[in-house]
């Protein structure tokens, strides 16, 4: 079957050149300093230094604090959502799930964007809130913008990923719970939100991880003055032309990035390795 | 009596505020591209002029051309190039395997502006003008991995030995791929071509950071125009959010009525 296993070696080769060299670059950017050319190379840490220094670290905070609040808000709201879809028959589990992820497919700019019609100062809101006789309310350039919008382009994948787990669950488990003598609670509690919770572990990672790194979002319903991590490296390559800076912030958010879905899913792994095995022992 | 007439109004109206909170912006977006005043907030009568001015005006026409002809091209190539590869990966020993796997997953778990950055300092350190050119390249290269993420599966599947059979009743190795193995993953490839279409159509922070000489997509063309409320990025928006939901539906809804318990998007 060797002919079949040459055809890797052109795809190996592609790789190199577009996905380990540029990962290369970014590192080889960030440990050495402006301006100096292949044979003056001057390796550094000052853009490490730089970030961990000042104002810098404080982006990342807010970046982590925003993304941490979208992420819980979208599994307060989606977890419910994606609970009573899975109960309902299965042609309205189809219909339904068709609806919400309709807007998954919408492009993300263009979503956002509408956006703004809708929270801005002449925006329809603050219009209806003017035609009751209330004060508007300005709601652009907001934390609360930027949150609503980032729940908005990322609720979609929580209900996915929890409906998911919930819809392929195994009913006999919950009429079992019951037949046994717990009450809908207790069946909750121990039964189904358990299994369901690789869904959510899932769930989270394609919520938050997207929000750390967004710039659009911020950029659009946050404001030029809006930053995240994502606005800063956007600056540091786009405005400031300071790459190197930009590839250190890159960096770090990617081993940021990594390392916590490195830790989900090990986390996952463990959680759906034990149940097996409780699974196991209780037959 | 009361508790459970409660029961059946909550999850109805948990679902119409969700379809609510989903749909408010979408349907606004729409109704407000054929205002024709400039307001997104008082409907003043209906007009097309949003659409009129959506087709006279250049940049925009280019945009959509820009972005169509980018996706075509990026999903016909990175198909090809994705599935041949995913046949050589899948026979290849564990350890390569694991190891061109966890290379493949990077541009897929990483943020999009790590492999943005990453592909712009390549196009720069190489000194290609940033342009069609690079975008193009930069979205073959982040749709391979999922064409290949989504083939793989369905070679998993396959029997190994039916290649080899093939051949022992004659066949060439081309002829085995053709018209044995190729076949037989057809709704991986077709679903791996369908993310890749998606997101190369879809996608900002690559293409915003590997672009130049003034060539965009849409979604570049939206982001530079959002600074001021133009209606005629609505109408832009109408179209594509109707092509989205028709194309969506029809997938949905074939599957329905050949009833083939097959998975186009998985």
């Amino acid at each position: 079957m060797s002919t079949f296993r040459n055809l890797v070696k052109p795809y190996m080769l592609w790789m190199g050149i577009f996905i380990v060299i540029p990962m290369l670059l970014i590192i080889f950017y960030a440990f050495t300093s402006e301006g100096n050319s292949v044979i003056t190379v001057k390796f550094t840490l000052d853009n490490f230094i730089k970030f961990f220094d000042s104002v810098y670290i404080k982006v990342l905070i807010k970046s982590l604090q925003i993304a941490f609040v979208t992420t819980i808000i979208c599994i307060i709201v989606g977890y419910p959502i994606s609970y009573v879809i899975a109960n309902t028959s299965s042609k309205v589990q189809t219909l339904l799930m068709l609806l919400i992820t309709i807007p998954m497919w919408i492009n993300t700019l263009v979503k956002t964007y509408a956006w703004i019609s809708v929270l801005s100062d002449n925006g329809i809101i603050n219009s209806l809130l003017v035609k009751l006789g209330l004060a508007p309310i300005s709601m652009m350039y907001t934390d609360f913008a930027v949150i609503l919008g980032m729940v908005y382009n990322f609720l979609p994948f929580m209900i996915l990923e929890i409906y998911t787990a919930l819809a392929k669950m195994d009913k006999g488990l919950i009429d079992a719970s019951s037949d046994l003598g717990a009450n809908k609670v207790q069946t909750f509690q121990k039964v189904i939100f358990p299994l369901s919770l690789s869904g959510v572990i899932s769930g989270i990672t394609l919520v938050f991880l997207p929000s750390v790194s967004t710039f659009v979002i911020p950029k659009l319903l946050g404001g030029g003055q809006y930053m995240l991590i994502g606005n800063l490296i956007e600056n540091q390559f786009i405005t400031v032309g300071e790459w190197n800076f930009g590839s250190a912030i890159s960096l770090i958010m990617a081993m940021i990035i990594l390392i916590s879905m490195y830790f989900t899913r090990k986390f996952d792994q463990d959680k759906v390795e034990n149940g097996n095995k409780k699974e196991v022992k209780h037959a | 009596m009361r508790k459970s007439k409660w029961q059946k109004i909550m999850p109805v109206l948990l679902i119409a505020l969700a379809l609510f909170f989903f749909y408010l912006p979408i349907i606004l977006t729409m109704f407000f591209s054929f205002n024709s005043s400039r307001s997104l907030s008082s409907w003043s009568g209906f007009s097309l002029q949003w659409y009129q001015s959506l087709f006279n005006d250049r940049a925009i026409i280019s945009a959509v051309t820009t972005t169509v002809s980018i996706a075509v091209i990026s999903t016909l190539i990175a198909t090809v190039v994705g599935t041949i590869a995913a046949i050589g990966i899948s026979h290849t020993k564990p350890l390569i395997k694991e190891l061109i796997l966890s290379v493949n997953n990077l541009p897929i778990l990483n943020p999009d502006i790590v492999t943005a950055i990453g592909l712009m300092l390549l196009f720069t350190t190489l000194q290609i003008p940033k342009g069609f050119t690079t975008m193009l390249l930069a979205h073959i290269a982040f749709c391979i991995p999922f064409v290949i993420l989504s083939v793989l599966p369905k070679l998993r599947r396959l029997d190994p030995n039916i290649a080899e059979a093939a051949m022992d009743l004659g066949a060439t190795p081309w002829q085995a791929l053709v018209k044995v193995i190729v076949p037989q993953i057809l709704p991986g490839i077709i679903s791996g071509a369908l993310i890749a279409f998606t997101m190369s159509f879809d996608d900002f922070v690559i293409s915003y950071f590997v672009t130049g000489n003034g060539v965009k997509n849409i979604s570049i063309l939206v982001y530079t125009m959002s600074k001021r409320i133009n209606p005629t990025i609505n109408a832009l928006s109408t179209i594509m959010i109707i092509m989205v939901t028709v194309v969506l539906i029809v997938i949905n809804i074939i599957p329905l009525f050949k009833k083939k318990e097959r998975t186009v998007l998985e």
